[in-house]
């Protein structure tokens, strides 16, 4: 450590020396200002001079000249990262989201079922996402999303967000989009969670469409029809297998980096149903029309509707089948002469019913991962018949700009199901070591609400520090509190905001 | 349903009955250019309000109906309207506006920029990688756009291309005539600053030979600390500096209180017709408004510092 130790004496003389520096570098960079200041002005002199002589020429030189005064750009202002040395364009983004906080709830990885909500006491990192997007060439627009995460083990995991090319124009106001996306169902599920009001996704939203989104591989053609207001029509086709496929023919749940799949429903039950697509009725597909209109200058509304039909992997018939219906509708309102945007309101609620087939499944077969369901006589392998069950919930949100960088949020979810005869058999579970378990009503089905209030402060457009409290009420398991706090940055490309 | 199918076709044929051009418009400003260049020959819509910052329109779907029906699209360019207009241009799925199509009028090309930062850094504030975009504000820069304009037009409307090309003329002439008249109602005050709040006057303090190097912001876009106003004050009282001049979307309150500090006054700008009453539409009576209502402030801080 000698930083510091000087004699009074030699700081005095340093002092003067580097008045006399800083002088000298002043005195160099205004001589320097000084003669840019006259080269610019030479030029713009140049400029103004050419400029009068175009305007003051024919109109024939004018109509034939269209280049006087306008030297081509070597640059195009939409291009902000011109990648491989200038033969191919993209813009490169990247968004790194963090939370830290903590929660009453023992089992906060159940507690938090997004797959990118914090779940964990103490720090999360939720996602860095590198965005690439750009033209390909005059007829494709292409975008790619990778996200970057650790999971709650502190394993690095890599995962392919999407990646998808759409037709920059076709006949009759279409649009075919090709690749790995996400699925166009209600508002949630096409953003990215940078693009929430909140830290975590809505319950309905991870239940329902799983963990991280509905996004699979496959294409989507979309119409916007020739009415005076907003209208569009969507139809998606994907694989419907895998796990980001939940509630269709995932195997299990959303996993991060191969650790163990996360838990489906009991009732789920799948046999190995890893059968490939025999036909159309194997894929997901997915409608959804969207319709805008403008309540007054400064208000607007957004309304859809979405379902989505695929097989699922319950039972072992290979016939069963999952329908998801869902409605949503967003409101803003933006002050005539916002400033950066502020103040703002917009209230957004999704509503989604899901309709289960679950297959007949004999569990005096082998017996998945160990474990053997039972019937109430705790000795006689269960056989579970056909039903369909029913679940369903809603999230709404109202998010309000009060003034410049700063939102305030609430958000209230629910899900909820109706009581499957799986469910009101008394069966009893048996794991691998012969230890019994009465079960009743699913916790992955069972009824729950969240109430979520809270607030974001955006420093600048590139920055956000968002604060929240989550009051979780789960049929059976009782109340939690849980706090996050989240920050964001994003460096490289901005993309705009889409309502 | 019926009706409204019936409506609807009623509707696409009456469009199409209709031959003018269709020319769409991102702000007022660049609106007002074209109505005087495209006449009765086009259609104009305009996106963005008058009195609504152009970083921060909002992405209305029913801008996506809009664009579709474009045959031109007129806009900023130099990352204006950066943060909506491409998921719009996507949605909309028209061939002739997209990126540097024959009806892709991207205004700020030839337009000589300044403020274009020699190292991209957003420590610096939200700059732009192109150069500041508020170049409307000069009209000779209003006057290369009038050319693009007659020439994008013409080439998507072939039959009209003298009538374009004599009104992009007539335009040029009575904004060189009215140059004219502006500098020399503003030529007392060579030399004078201005205090503004975002940096979006510099084309117009550089054409008027005055001087904007003071902000109630910090750095663009970020928003004003109570330190920041505290030097600002200190450096307008030791210049002499008492005009400070604030578009509609700007925080008006920060200036008034720079302006009760300093014994200055707010003047209220704007870079778009409309949103001052009276300039509707009408590029040149807004730059009427501006170029008056300036040199009258000014004209009270020369006073200030003669005292």
């Amino acid at each position: 450590m000698t930083v510091g130790i000087t004699s009074p004496a030699q700081e005095s003389s340093q002092v003067g020396q580097l008045q006399k520096q800083l002088q000298e570098m002043q005195k160099n960079f205004e001589r320097m200002q000084q003669l840019q200041r006259e080269q610019i002005e030479g030029l713009q002199k140049q400029l103004e001079t050419l400029q009068t002589a175009t305007a003051s020429n024919t109109a024939a030189v004018v109509a034939s000249a269209p280049g006087v005064a306008q030297p081509a750009p070597s640059w195009r202002p939409t291009d902000p990262v011109r990648a491989g040395k200038g033969a191919a364009y993209m813009d490169v983004g990247l968004v790194a989201t963090v939370a830290a906080g903590g929660s009453t709830a023992q089992d906060v990885e159940e507690l938090q079922i997004g797959g990118h909500d914090p779940n964990q006491r103490g720090f999360t990192v939720q996602g860095v996402e590198a965005n690439f997007t750009g033209g390909v060439d005059p007829y494709f627009r292409g975008n790619a999303n990778i996200l970057f995460g650790l999971d709650a083990e502190g394993e690095s995991y890599v995962e392919l967000e999407e990646a998808w090319a759409e037709t920059v124009s076709l006949p009759a106001n279409l649009q075919v989009r090709g690749g790995q996306f996400l699925t166009d169902f209600g508002r949630v599920n096409t953003q990215h969670p940078h693009q929430w009001g909140f830290v975590d996704a809505p319950l309905v939203n991870a239940r329902f469409l799983g963990a991280d989104g509905l996004r699979n591989p496959g294409a989507r053609v979309s119409w916007l029809a020739p009415t005076p207001f907003y209208s569009e029509l969507f139809l998606a086709v994907q694989n419907s297998q895998g796990e980001t496929a939940a509630g269709f023919r995932s195997e299990g749940g959303h996993s991060h980096g191969g650790e163990e799949e996360e838990e489906v429903p009991f009732g789920f039950r799948h046999a190995d149903n890893d059968r490939g697509v025999r036909g159309a009725d194997d894929l997901l597909f997915t409608p959804r029309w969207a319709s805008s209109f403008e309540l007054t200058d400064n208000q607007t509304v957004l309304a859809g509707v979405s379902a989505a039909f695929g097989p699922n992997s319950s039972g072992g018939g290979g016939d069963t089948r999952t329908e998801i219906y869902g409605a949503d509708l967003t409101w803003k309102w933006k002050a005539p002469n916002a400033e950066r945007g502020f103040p703002f309101v917009a209230w957004q609620s999704e509503v989604m019913l899901r309709k289960y087939d679950l297959g007949e499944f004999d569990w005096s077969g082998e017996p998945p991962d160990g474990l053997l369901v039972l019937e109430s006589d705790g000795v006689t392998p269960a056989v579970l018949g056909r039903e369909t069950v029913n679940d369903w919930g809603f999230y709404s949100q109202l998010l309000w700009g009060f003034k410049p960088g700063w939102v305030a949020g609430l958000r209230f979810d629910y899900v909820g199901g109706d009581r499957a005869n799986y469910e009101s058999a008394g069966l009893i579970a048996q794991d691998a070591d012969g230890n019994q378990e009465a079960l009743g009503r699913d916790p992955l089905r069972d009824s729950r609400w969240r109430l979520s209030p809270n607030l974001t402060w955006y420093p600048s457009e590139f920055s956000k520090i968002r604060l929240q409290y989550n009051y979780d009420e789960r049929n059976d398991l009782g109340d939690d509190h849980s706090v996050w706090l989240q920050f964001e940055f994003l460096l490289g490309a901005h993309a705009a905001h889409k309502f | 349903m019926k009706s409204i199918l019936c409506a609807t076709i009623t509707l696409m044929l009456a469009a199409s009955a209709q031959a003018r051009l269709n020319v769409v418009a991102t702000t007022p400003d660049l609106a007002s250019i074209a109505s005087a260049v495209g006449g009765k020959e086009i259609q104009l819509t305009t996106l963005a309000r008058p009195n609504e910052d152009p970083h921060f329109v909002e992405a209305k779907p029913s801008f996506i109906v809009k664009l579709n029906k474009a045959d031109v699209l007129v806009h900023g360019g130099a990352e204006l309207e950066g943060g909506w207009l491409s998921p719009l241009l996507a949605g909309a799925r028209n061939a002739k506006i997209v990126s540097a199509a024959k009806g892709d009028v991207r205004c700020c090309e030839g337009v000589p920029m300044l403020d274009v930062p020699t190292e991209l850094d957003r420590s610096k504030g939200d700059i732009h990688a192109a150069g500041n975009p508020h170049y409307m504000v000069d009209p000779e820069n209003a006057k290369i756009v009038a050319h693009h304009m007659a020439d994008a037009f013409s080439a998507s409307d072939e039959a009209n291309r003298e009538y374009y090309q004599a009104n992009a003329k007539n335009l040029m002439a009575t904004l060189d005539a009215k140059l004219k008249e502006w500098q020399t109602t503003l030529a007392p005050f060579k030399g004078q600053q201005l205090v503004s709040y975002h940096n979006s006057w510099l084309y117009f303090a550089n054409r008027f030979g005055l001087k904007t190097e003071l902000f109630v912001e910090p750095k663009p876009g970020i928003p004003p600390s109570p330190s920041h106003l505290a030097e600002l004050m200190a450096k307008m009282k030791s210049r002499g500096v008492k005009v400070i001049i604030v578009d509609p979307y700007l925080n008006r309150k920060s200036a008034e209180t720079v302006a009760r500090g300093t014994g200055g006054t707010v003047v209220d700008v704007a870079q778009f017709p409309g949103a001052i009453k009276g300039t509707d539409g009408d590029y040149i009576a807004l730059m009427d408004h501006l170029v008056k209502t300036i040199a009258d402030a000014l004209k009270g801080q020369g006073a200030a510092i003669a005292k």
